[in-house]
């Protein structure tokens, strides 16, 4: 059987076929695509290593079969960065230690970018970490990673401001 | 994961059509399907993907005030819409409570009442499980089971359903609406998941084929908005399914009970309504003693089903805080920890 799906990938439209209706939207980015920034921790939407962008909306890639998402456009950590210049939080979680060995780090990102989309944070470190509790860092840069929301969301909405005006 | 067969239906009568094919199973989230299936304890035939039905992912107001969800809509949107987090503030903190922001965004209404029960031997394929596999047993009963259910079950499994949701759902009356082979019928969520008696493999009251389209929320529940609570006793604050759950609101006039309404989570198979405790909290003044009367009426017939008897005293101690905080008053806020009993200092300026 062969399915044939559609998906912008990153801004770039993408045929993909599928011999198999199994494949996760982590396999196909990983496997198929070769986006390897996502990462295959647990495999069972626990770690949140996976996390990627559906429809501007962060998921577990993981958990998704690629098949159901005909259509969908997918924003992965290869896609942040506009050329050489680091996405607001990627420069952020440099600036604040927010990562020890990196495994974690492309699924924490994706998260963060997620969660200030749906501004339920505010600048509370409460609710970020409360909001961050599906992504795991073995490293334990817990705190580096709330300070980078924290500055993030800063430059954000100081580069929407700048916009506006 | 198993091989299968994905099939992607443009009506509900279509989806209908293809589920009447043994082996079928509807995918919508996936969130706990998918992960089923990479165990190998659900081995699915075909997959119908109901995620496309037009419709379904609705949040429709009633002139009376109730509302009507679709199946599809996802929890992270249920739980953030302003106007139903104002009106069933209870129903958005356990969904709060519940999961991860990623896993919010995936799943939907319809599967969250659809999820399995996280038993660890029901997740292992090598353990005896009636659950999984009728007749093969309960290794949960003389395992690891200081999670397990302290109401409602038997010796064929005492396994305990993980829903947030449904706990607050089940105690402000939600009626799930179900489409199937045999035309649309309604069932009271409390009627939705059944004990296990000797059939725990029956895990909920739908037959093969049926499809949930919708939860429905009356008026009635709307009127208890200000003083309703969700509370949740996890191992860890944060993305952790329930110890011990508890949902209550209370209708008040002065200092007297009108109405109560209380149901606990994590304590059973299903989402545990305390009529009891209802029963005795109507008519009855808004006082600690009253609460603690109610906590033992709702454990009354509490029993341990293993290394749990801790469960009963955590939950009627779970039940007197939740009746005092809803006879405080809903948050204005959203609390930062949903649920938490730790949340006090954060989020916590209560409505006069």
């Amino acid at each position: 059987m062969s399915l044939s799906i559609s998906l912008n990938i990153n801004g770039q439209p993408r045929t993909v076929e599928l011999d198999d209706p199994r494949v996760t939207l982590l396999d196909l980015l990983r496997e198929r695509l070769a986006l390897t920034g996502a990462k295959k921790g647990c495999d069972r939407g626990q770690c949140g290593a996976c996390t990627v962008l559906v429809d501007g909306r962060r998921i577990n890639s993981c958990l998704a079969l690629a098949v159901s998402l005909d259509g969908a456009a997918v924003t992965t950590i290869e896609g942040l960065a506009d050329g050489e210049r680091l996405h607001p939080v990627q420069a952020a979680f440099i600036a604040h230690d927010g990562f020890q060995c990196g495994f974690c780090t492309p699924g924490q990102i994706m998260s963060v970018v997620g969660l200030l989309a749906e501004g339920q944070a505010g600048d509370d470190p409460e609710r970020i970490r409360e909001l961050m509790s599906g992504n795991i860092c073995r490293c334990g840069a817990y705190r580096g990673i709330t300070e980078a929301v924290l500055e993030a969301q800063k430059a954000l909405s100081g580069a929407n401001r700048e916009n506006a005006a | 994961m198993n091989r299968f067969e994905y099939i992607r239906p443009a009506s509900v009568a279509e989806a209908l059509a293809a589920a009447a094919q043994p082996g079928s199973v509807y995918l919508a989230g996936g969130t706990n399907l998918l992960d089923l299936m990479k165990v190998g304890v659900s081995r699915p035939e075909t997959m119908v993907d109901i995620t496309r039905l037009q419709g379904l992912d609705r949040i429709d107001w009633r002139p009376d005030g109730g509302v009507r969800v679709g199946a599809l809509v996802r929890n992270a949107d249920l739980a953030n819409d302003g106007r139903f987090q104002r009106t069933f503030p209870a129903v958005a903190e356990a969904l709060l409570s519940g999961s991860s922001p990623q896993l919010r965004n995936a799943a939907t209404v319809g599967g969250n009442l659809l999820q399995r029960t996280r038993c660890p031997y029901f997740y292992d394929g090598a353990s005896a499980c009636n659950r999984r596999s009728p007749g093969s047993g309960c290794d949960a009963f003389l395992g690891e089971n200081r999670l397990h259910a302290v109401l409602g079950w038997s010796e064929h499994c005492i396994a305990t359903h993980p829903s947030d949701f449904c706990v607050p759902l089940t105690a402000l009356d939600a009626v799930v609406e179900v489409e199937g082979p045999d035309g649309a019928r309604e069932i009271a969520l409390e009627a939705l998941h059944p004990l296990p008696g000797a059939t725990p493999e029956r895990e909920t009251a739908l037959t093969p084929g049926e499809l949930i389209v919708a939860i429905r929320l009356p008026a009635e529940a709307a009127a208890v908005s200000r003083n309703a609570r969700y509370l949740k006793v996890r191992d860890r604050t944060s993305y952790a399914f329930a110890v011990v759950s508890a949902a209550a609101a209370l209708e008040l006039d002065g200092g007297v009970i009108r109405k109560a309404r209380l149901a606990l989570g994590g304590v059973a198979a299903k989402p545990w309504r305390a009529w009891n405790a209802e029963a005795a909290l109507a008519g009855a003044p808004a006082s600690v003693g009253a609460f603690a009367r109610a906590a033992d009426l709702a454990l009354a017939e509490a029993r341990p089903s293993g290394e749990n008897a801790f469960k009963i005293e955590l939950a009627r101690r779970l039940v007197v805080r939740v009746l005092q905080q809803a006879l405080e008053g809903t948050p204005e806020v959203m609390p930062a920890l949903p649920a938490s009993p730790f949340a006090l200092t954060s989020g916590a300026s209560h409505a006069a």
